[in-house]
């Protein structure tokens, strides 16, 4: 982990329905390279907002959002973020169906016009470290909750992004299966050398984080020991 | 890859739907080429009895229709002097009707008309046409709706006629019509002393132009016109061929609401994987390339589809007694073409809404989509 701030949010509001509903409110926020940071808090606290807008999938109503020290201010920013600095993984792992394994991971490399034996090699490294390399084949039917979303952190690190957000990454699985997806997030953002930030309910997992971060109405509450 | 199996994933996924699109473009396309040809192979028999053995056609000016045409028989007697001209015959059209059919195309021509005499004569003979007012010949189609043969009694609108050959001819028209000497049909129709036009065979094609500044010189009252010009210009062929068209045009639209329908629904059903889409980095226009293929796939199945039910259909028309001579399944490459573009055209248009729709979509609220 190095000291340089990949991932920065300076005093960020965000409501909804033409401010009927206040979700964040200032919200200041950085996260550091190859850095991992549990986001906790409440249902409606604004987690996944923030994720959302460190992802550059919406807009703040006001504040700043950079990434690599470059501000997100239009729109194609935000698509040149979503196909080579982010990757996504959420709580459902949003696969579609009636594509296999292999073709949904191919996805981004597509919509980012990756070379296609560049994409190959990169997804049997992927499915290999995920050992998911037997299943490539199958659609998403075929497989278990945990190789869902197996296959949706592969997918999410198929363009080698440097930050992974990940909301609920293991809120569907089960207790044994949620253990290992997470000890996997951890063990890919260590070997990828990426910055995760992870919206979570879960006390346990989040204390594994190098950072815990508290949401509480739409502002940040950072615990002195983190 | 990809590209092309998310494009063909929904229409997998909804497959009585998908058909019901492509059968709704391949009906209009079948539609479409079917009339279009229909009627240029009409246009192409008419101008096929016009130009039978001849290269200008000089009728009266400013006509809608030829049938109403009056040609006097001393402009018939000048151009046949002139010395380019190698025969000029004035045809007389008229239209009779008999108890079972109510349109019989009569033409009245003179026994030297190319008409009958290029004509194969399956009874009777051409030495015997003109004798007699009374005297007609039929073709070979017109015999057998009237159930006549040489020798029999027609009653062809108000007059009685003898039957007195039978002849058959490559054109429809022709083979379903009545042909009377020249001066029986001026007082059948009540047009003594004139035609409808005359056909002009010249000694040298290259004199068409002289003979076109001749008659415009010495009839003002008269246009002569080359055979392709007059296909060309001719206003009823320019209607019969808006009207083909703006028919076929109509089914094809009605086909592409079909298609526009599909892929509303495509893109409604599918909001929430355009998020997923959108999250991975696909950028609008990556989107609405997806709802384009898929509408331009369905287009051109759609096409293809109806260009074989079509000609299968043109064929088995040809094959039918009733229609013989009429349907020339001449199918010409550019109506194929310009079908297909047509088709994809139409796809494409209905695809503009909802592939705007899509565009549209925000990731963070279509993930919320259940």
């Amino acid at each position: 982990m190095s000291n340089r701030v990949v991932l920065q949010a300076l005093d960020v509001w965000k409501s909804y329905d033409a401010g009927a509903i206040s979700v964040l409110n200032g919200v200041d926020f950085e996260a550091l390279e190859g850095q991992t940071v549990a986001l906790c808090g409440p249902s409606g606290c604004g987690k996944s907002t923030l994720l959302h807008l460190l992802g550059g999938l919406d807009e703040p109503d006001r504040g700043l959002i950079s990434v690599n020290a470059v501000e997100l201010n239009a729109r194609r920013s935000r698509l040149h973020l979503l196909r080579h600095e982010v990757g996504f993984v959420f709580q459902l792992h949003n696969l579609i169906p009636d594509l296999t394994l292999e073709e949904n991971c191919l996805i981004p490399t597509v919509a980012a016009g990756m070379d296609r034996q560049i994409a190959q090699a990169r997804l049997r490294q992927l499915t290999s470290l995920t050992g998911l390399t037997h299943r490539l084949g199958h659609r998403v039917q075929k497989l278990s909750g945990g190789e869902r979303q197996r296959t949706a952190l592969c997918r999410a690190l198929m363009n080698k992004p440097k930050i992974l957000l990940a909301d609920e990454p293991t809120g569907s699985l089960d207790e044994n299966t949620s253990a290992a997806v997470f000890q996997l997030l951890l063990d890919l953002a260590a070997t990828e050398g990426v910055t995760l930030v992870m919206a979570t309910h879960d006390r346990a997992i989040a204390e594994q984080c190098d950072r815990l971060v508290e949401m509480r109405n739409g502002r940040i509450h950072e615990p002195e020991s983190s | 890859m990809i590209f092309l199996k998310l494009i063909l994933t929904n229409l997998r996924r909804h497959r009585i739907r998908s058909l019901i699109s492509i059968a709704g473009i391949a009906f209009s396309v079948a539609a479409m080429l079917t009339i279009v040809t229909i009627l240029q192979g009409a246009v192409g028999m008419f101008s096929g009895i016009l130009s039978s053995d001849s290269e200008i056609i000089v009728f009266e000016r400013n006509v809608s229709d030829l049938f109403f045409s009056s040609v006097p028989a001393a402009a018939v007697q000048a151009i046949s002097g002139w010395s380019i001209v190698e025969h000029a015959d004035p045809v007389l059209f008229g239209i009779v009707s008999s108890s079972d059919h109510p349109i019989i195309t009569c033409f009245g021509v003179t026994s030297a008309d190319a008409r009958i005499r290029n004509a194969t004569w399956l009874q009777g003979t051409r030495a015997n046409f003109g004798q007699h007012m009374d005297d007609v010949v039929l073709g070979e189609r017109a015999a057998e709706f009237l159930s006549a043969k040489l020798g029999s009694q027609v009653q062809i609108g108000h007059g009685a006629f003898h039957v007195i050959g039978i002849l058959q001819t490559a054109n429809g028209f022709e083979d379903g019509g009545v042909f009377m000497p020249l001066n029986s049909a001026q007082t059948f129709f009540h047009k003594e002393g004139s035609s409808s036009v005359i056909t002009v065979k010249l000694r040298n094609k290259e004199d068409a132009g002289i003979l076109k500044n001749m008659v415009q010189a010495k009839f003002k009252n008269l246009i002569a016109l080359e055979d392709q010009e007059f296909t060309r210009s001719y206003s009823q062929f320019k209607i019969l061929k808006a009207t083909a068209w703006a028919v076929g045009g109509c089914g094809l639209l009605l086909g592409g609401l079909g298609v526009a329908n599909t892929m509303i629904m495509s893109v409604f059903t599918r909001i929430r994987e355009i998020a997923i889409l959108r999250v991975n980095g696909f950028s609008d226009w990556q989107l609405a390339g997806m709802i384009f293929g898929e509408s331009a796939f369905v287009s051109i199945l759609g096409a293809v589809v109806g260009l074989s039910i079509g000609t299968c259909f043109l064929f088995a028309l040809k094959f039918v007694p009733a229609l013989h001579g009429y349907v020339d399944v001449d199918i010409q490459l550019f109506v194929v073409v310009l079908i297909i573009v047509l088709a994809l055209i139409t796809g494409v248009a209905g695809a503009l809404y909802p592939a705007i729709y899509a565009m549209r979509i925000r990731a963070v609220e279509a993930l919320r989509f259940e």
